[in-house]
């Protein structure tokens, strides 16, 4: 965080003073907050102390591919260690119940033999086998009534009267009916050349070329973890070191393999979650968000360690920040822009017309502010209203102003009501994000800008900073504006919803100010005016952008949200 | 080029012209290692009693590693049997042909088992959903992700 950015002790003059304290903190992100000043907070903002973490941030750790490996690698160990089994073994029985280790501790105290045999790690007794129970895969029988082996097994004869001959012509090399000991032949592939052959504790066996084969397609195409024996209802399973083997000089394939059993690892422990982002192979663990319940009353945004771009929500799949809105508001919001999109598709074209002259005027800044070239007419891009009226405190651009019964008597001016409602949410929230996309553009804007500055200016390129940080901060609060419109859509009205919408109001007026600073002609401010100013409205909507969040989450906490529909968790 | 498709192919070509198909199942036609039909009817008394039935195999270069793509012909001669894990388009939901295929089965012994799936019908009827999954199916059934453990699918 640059310390341009940091609060200061006084409210209207951000100084720079006491930077050197600031960036000695442990955790910068959550710095100064005691710098801000009480009076611009509504009375239960109660500021933390510097210690404390923010309500809206979530405690969480990343793990690298490594560290989670390590953490594997200490629950077979255990496992190993408890039952004295090969650390092989052990990985295939926790695997097989989900790395439960208390389940598997309890199931394997109770009957070991059992949970081996389910487990893949031994053949089930003579006796099971020969009663042809299936007692691994009990779906597989079938609904006549006939044994589930009947039907896999091409050896078995098909009922009714004329009886077929055994189709002994099924295995010709087996050696049942191999006449006189011949060398033996691999049953897949019937390649004689191969001399290299190998087993599982199942003592079928296969040519080490078709073992390699297979491993790697169920590696490769099935993304599996755990491998069966490629005899026909054989359920052994090949433990990590005949996989190993197997795969011979294949190094990728056994890698994706140890990929796979990690991610089987990650993905049966509730606290944690691989990174979404494709090809990353950080893990998040956030015990916090674990269970569903907390998803009431946290927002588990978290980000993997290995890029700041890589945030996503561990609560839901939503790949990116959906604070302050919970996970089911959040879903059930896109999933009515989803429903609705065909209506409100209109509402998300880069054009419009002025309302006074009716010439067609393009979007192509993140700014709402907008000048017709044609009529000089100032007006929001949002709302349409003139922008002269978007200064004074009474105009309110974020309000849906809900119409009393009057005019919503008849069913059609009903469902009138509650489209325009819909649209008035859905338009702001669609207005964000798109500008939060030009931002983009912006962006590159910016950099021009800066450069020009350097030229212009006895500036250092970090002094030139000052321009980025306003437009990442710029982005950052339109993500939370967007999702504020999904929340407001969904607040139940009163005296909250306007606390709610107060503190929407001012994020989004000054969002709306700085972006149109940072979209202003450079060349008629002195440098370091402009810097001074950007400054100032970046630490100011940073501020607004805290409050936001800071007040939502805490009224998570407290209960204070309450729906105008059904929410899960809510009642 | 000796793939271990093509070999096995071949060799499995060579037991069934030398030996013989199991009863009831006819090779119709193998001229490549790509696509074998066969007809399958179902001996004995059945409720497919004096029904014949088209079935295709289609292999790639994975086979037997990976599953053949196996159905039932539907076309102006041929229609697919009814019955419960068999949709009008010919496709098949049988656990064998998905996840407990074995490198080890043959065409042979896929021909058997469908055989008995037939065998031991006991109500003549279409799979829960045949309409739905029948209009979005794709070509090939190796696409489609079979539940045998459903209640209505156990094969
Ligand atoms: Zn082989
Ligand atoms: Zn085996
Ligand atoms: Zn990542
Ligand atoms: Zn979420
Ligand atoms: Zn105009
Ligand atoms: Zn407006």
């Amino acid at each position: 965080m640059s310390s341009d950015y940091e609060y200061s002790d006084d409210d209207i003059d951000y100084s720079d003073e006491d930077d050197e304290m600031m960036d000695t903190q442990e955790d910068g992100s959550a710095s100064s907050d005691d710098d801000m000043d009480m009076d611009a907070f509504n009375e239960d903002f109660k500021v933390p102390s510097k210690a404390m973490r923010k309500t809206y941030e979530i405690e969480y750790d990343t793990l690298t591919q490594t560290a989670v490996e390590k953490a594997m690698a200490a629950d077979i160990e255990h496992i190993s260690g408890i039952f004295g089994v090969d650390a092989s073994v052990a990985s295939l029985l926790l695997r097989y119940l989900s790395w439960n280790k208390e389940r598997l501790i309890e199931k394997y105290m109770d009957n070991a033999s059992a949970v081996s045999i389910s487990a893949g790690i031994s053949p089930p007794s003579r006796s099971s086998v020969s009663s042809s129970a299936a007692p691994i895969r009990s779906h597989s029988s079938s609904t006549g009534g006939r044994s589930s082996g009947g039907l896999r097994r091409p050896t078995r004869q098909t009922p009714g009267k004329s009886r077929s001959p055994t189709p002994a012509s099924v295995y010709p090399d087996a050696p049942s009916a191999a006449p006189k000991p011949e060398p033996f032949v691999c049953p897949i592939c019937f390649d004689d050349s191969q001399t290299s052959f190998l087993s599982l504790s199942c003592d079928h066996q296969f040519c080490a070329g078709c073992w390699g084969a297979y491993l790697t397609s169920k590696i490769r195409e099935e993304g599996e973890h755990s491998i069966r024996c490629m005899a026909e209802g054989c359920a052994i399973v090949a433990p990590d070191p005949f996989v190993r083997s197997a795969l011979a000089d294949d190094i990728p394939t056994w890698e994706r393999f140890q990929e796979l059993v990690v991610r089987h690892f990650v993905a049966s422990n509730p606290s944690l979650k691989y990174c979404p982002y494709p090809s990353c192979t950080h893990t998040v663990s956030c015990p916090v968000a674990a269970h569903k319940s907390a998803l009431t009353t946290i927002v588990p945004i978290v980000s993997c360690g290995a890029s700041g771009t890589h945030k996503f929500c561990f609560g839901c799949p939503i790949e990116a920040d959906h604070r302050p809105v919970i996970c089911s508001v959040a879903k059930m919001w896109l999933k009515k822009c989803r429903d609705d999109s065909e209506t409100a598709n209109w509402i998300k074209s880069n054009t419009k017309e002025c309302s006074q002259c009716q010439s067609t005027i393009e979007k192509n800044g993140g700014c709402n502010h907008m000048t017709c070239k044609k009529c000089k007419h100032e007006f929001c891009w949002v709302c349409m209203g003139p922008w002269s009226e978007h200064g004074t405190a009474w105009y309110s651009c974020n309000r849906y102003d809900e119409k009393t019964g009057v005019d919503a008597r008849d069913a059609q001016s009903k469902s009138r009501a509650s489209l325009e409602r819909y649209l008035h949410y859905y338009n702001r929230w669609a207005n964000h994000e798109q500008s939060a996309k030009l931002s983009i553009e912006l962006y590159s804007k910016t950099e021009k800008k800066m450069e020009e500055m350097q030229v212009t200016s006895d500036l250092t390129w970090i002094e030139v900073q000052f321009m980025k940080k306003a437009v990442d901060e710029v982005e950052k609060c339109r993500t939370t504006l967007k999702w504020t419109y999904a929340m407001a859509y969904y607040l139940e009205k009163g005296n909250e919803k306007e606390l709610f919408e107060d503190n929407q109001r001012d994020l989004e007026r000054a969002v709306e100010d700085l972006s149109e600073l940072l979209e202003s002609q450079i060349d008629t401010e002195i440098i370091s005016t402009l810097r001074q100013k950007v400054t100032d409205k970046t630490v100011y909507v940073q501020k607004r952008n805290e409050i936001m969040l800071e007040d939502t989450a805490k009224g998570f906490l407290d209960g204070r949200w309450s729906w105008n529909v059904s929410v899960e968790g809510f009642d | 080029m000796a793939s271990i498709s093509s070999r096995r192919l071949r060799k499995e070509l060579t037991e069934i012209t030398t030996q013989g198909c199991p009863v009831g199942i006819k090779l119709l036609n193998a001229d490549n290692f790509e696509t074998w039909l066969f007809s399958i009817e179902v001996l004995g008394e059945t409720l497919y009693q004096g029904e014949v039935f088209k079935l295709m195999f289609r292999f790639d270069s994975q086979y037997p590693i990976s599953s053949p793509a196996v159905q039932f012909v539907v076309d102006n001669e041929f229609q697919a049997p009814i019955h419960p894990h068999v949709y009008s388009n010919g496709h098949i939901c049988a656990s064998i042909l998905g996840n407990e295929w074995s490198p080890v089965l043959s065409v042979s012994a896929v021909c058997v088992t469908l055989q008995s799936m037939l065998a031991s019908c006991k109500v003549k009827e279409r799979p829960q959903g045949n309409d739905q999954y029948v209009r979005y199916a794709p070509d090939n059934p190796k696409k489609t992700r079979f539940h045998y453990d459903g209640k209505h699918h156990r094969v």
